[in-house]
């Protein structure tokens, strides 16, 4: 193309000669976005596109704002990303112009967002003022504001575990007032919310299975978690896994644990304990924990490759230099290994054949074969900490 | 009587400097502490998350030695956990100096 180009200016005229540079132009951008992902720079406030097939930085986008705790859901058709910051921000991210389209500032402080089943709505959880926000996904203007007031005083709750679910559905948990919410968005300017209270104290974080059938709310101030069956609201919300620290001593966790359907591999539910370097599994056909794996330190992230063969953890400070792989058929730690300083966050590409892990203070992202557990390649970052591949546009819950 | 070993740890804690300041490599690892490791709780710049903001308006009503207390040993019924184990005493109180005088960000 090049050559044609050259040819042409030489021997065509200027004209001609335009015509080739903007085909060739058009041509060099033409490509899909199934292999692209974002990873958060947290303290700078910007984020890299990387494309996995090549390992490679494809651009790096900055004025997100603060970016500490940030996280990213993708349109259905996995053009952009909706970058959720620490403050409020939320910004919409082209992956193929590499630029930013939109940001808004909707809050004073956010933990996360989910995009609807149809893709029409961006919703985000806020801490301050407490609540959730919800979006239109094209022009980002406000549709619905859902305040967790809660109590008789006018009070309103931090918002965790937002995730969206099928039948038009977000579901969100209020951590100060241990509740979980489920708004119904059939008329999106009108949400009708049903709330389950009393669910247990201090809901942190909160996952949905894949299948958009069941959600489960890790719960800070007891041992066990609340569990909803999105089938069948009428039943109201479960307590699992009650007292599964059996009255023992809780360590201190430096860092919450997080909850997504990831977890999920077959039958099993991996879920990490809170104060306890330990990962419980779940069967989820009858809810009744089947093992326990003692793990290095108090676990961050338990994420199952998508095949389900095998899950990765992190951990908290101070053990968060290693990650640790569990064989899910024997449950046993089958790898260690120390990535660096910090690892914040792992990613499996779409089918798991590597996972991609940011190590913080190293100021890298390493990417592992996940069969034979070699470093295949490693990018710099500046303080990573999320990354998100596009192939979550796909998934509930993601 | 006194043993020699005594003597000698009476001399060098005598000859330590009670209030000083951090040498500057570990106060730049107390700052990255701080912003890293509390701020995903607190935020990292200090404006609160699941934990309250550490800014110095936040933190203006609250006595010094409360926070120091805090620090160190956690707060019962909270996810405020004990940092007992990973910093002492002195680089508490230089670290309280830094949060009320909302330096951290400066640095």
């Amino acid at each position: 193309m090049t050559a044609k180009v050259i040819a042409a200016c030489r021997h065509r005229g200027i004209a001609l000669c335009l015509i080739y540079a903007v085909l060739l132009a058009g041509c060099a951008s033409t490509r899909g976005t199934g292999d692209l992902g974002v990873v958060i720079e947290r303290a700078a406030g910007s984020v890299l596109i990387v494309e996995t097939s090549a390992h490679k930085r494809l651009a790096q986008i900055s004025g997100l704002g603060d970016l500490s705790h940030a996280s990213v859901v993708y349109s259905r058709d996995e053009r952009y990303a909706y970058v959720f910051g620490r403050d409020g921000g939320l910004t919409q991210v082209d992956l193929l112009r590499q630029q930013i389209v939109k940001r808004i500032v909707q809050a004073g402080n956010s933990i996360g967002g989910a995009i609807s089943q149809d893709g029409r709505l961006v919703a985000v959880s806020n801490y301050t003022p407490g609540g959730v926000k919800v979006f239109d996904a094209h022009t980002l203007a406000l549709v619905a504001d859902i305040p967790a007031l809660y109590g008789n005083s006018g009070q309103r709750s931090k918002v965790v575990g937002l995730v969206d679910a099928p039948e038009h559905r977000f579901v969100f948990a209020l951590y100060d007032a241990g509740e979980i919410w489920v708004a119904d968005m059939k008329d999106a300017q009108k949400p009708i919310v049903q709330k389950f209270k009393q669910v247990g104290d201090q809901p942190y974080d909160a996952l949905i299975t894949p299948d958009g059938r069941y959600y489960i709310a890790g719960l800070f101030g007891e041992d066990g978690l609340a569990l909803l069956d999105l089938w069948h609201l009428d039943a109201g919300v479960k307590r699992i896994l009650p007292g599964y620290g059996r009255g023992t001593r809780k360590m201190p966790v430096y860092k919450m644990p997080h909850l997504e359907g990831w977890a999920v591999a077959g039958d099993d539910i991996f879920i990490p304990a809170v104060g306890r370097s330990q990962v419980l599994v779940v069967d989820q056909r009858d809810w009744q924990e089947v093992g326990r794996i003692a793990v290095h330190g108090q676990p961050v992230f338990v994420m199952a490759r998508p095949d389900g063969r095998q899950v990765w953890v992190n951990f908290a400070f101070p053990n968060n230099d290693t990650v640790q792989v569990i064989d899910v058929a024997t449950r046993t730690i089958v790898k260690t290994i120390t990535p660096g300083k910090t690892v914040l966050h792992m990613e499996f590409t779409p089918r798991g054949e590597q996972v991609w892990v940011s190590v913080r203070d190293a100021d890298r992202v390493n990417v592992y074969d996940t069969n034979d557990f070699a470093m295949v390649a490693s990018l710099p970052a500046a303080k990573p900490s999320g990354i998100f591949f596009t192939a979550r546009a796909h998934k509930i819950g993601l | 009587m006194l043993t020699r070993a005594t003597v000698i740890a009476w001399l060098v804690l005598l000859s330590a400097p009670v209030l000083a300041d951090p040498p500057a490599p570990r106060q730049q690892e107390l700052v990255n502490l701080v912003r890293q490791d509390c701020g995903s709780c607190h935020g990292m710049t200090l404006q609160g998350g699941l934990g309250p903001p550490l800014t110095a308006a936040a933190l203006s009503g609250k006595p010094a030695e409360y926070l120091r207390g805090v620090i160190l040993d956690g707060r019962a019924g909270t996810p405020m956990p004990p940092w007992r184990p990973f910093v002492s005493e002195s680089e508490v109180r230089w670290m309280v100096d830094m949060l009320k005088r909302g330096a951290i960000n400066d640095r």
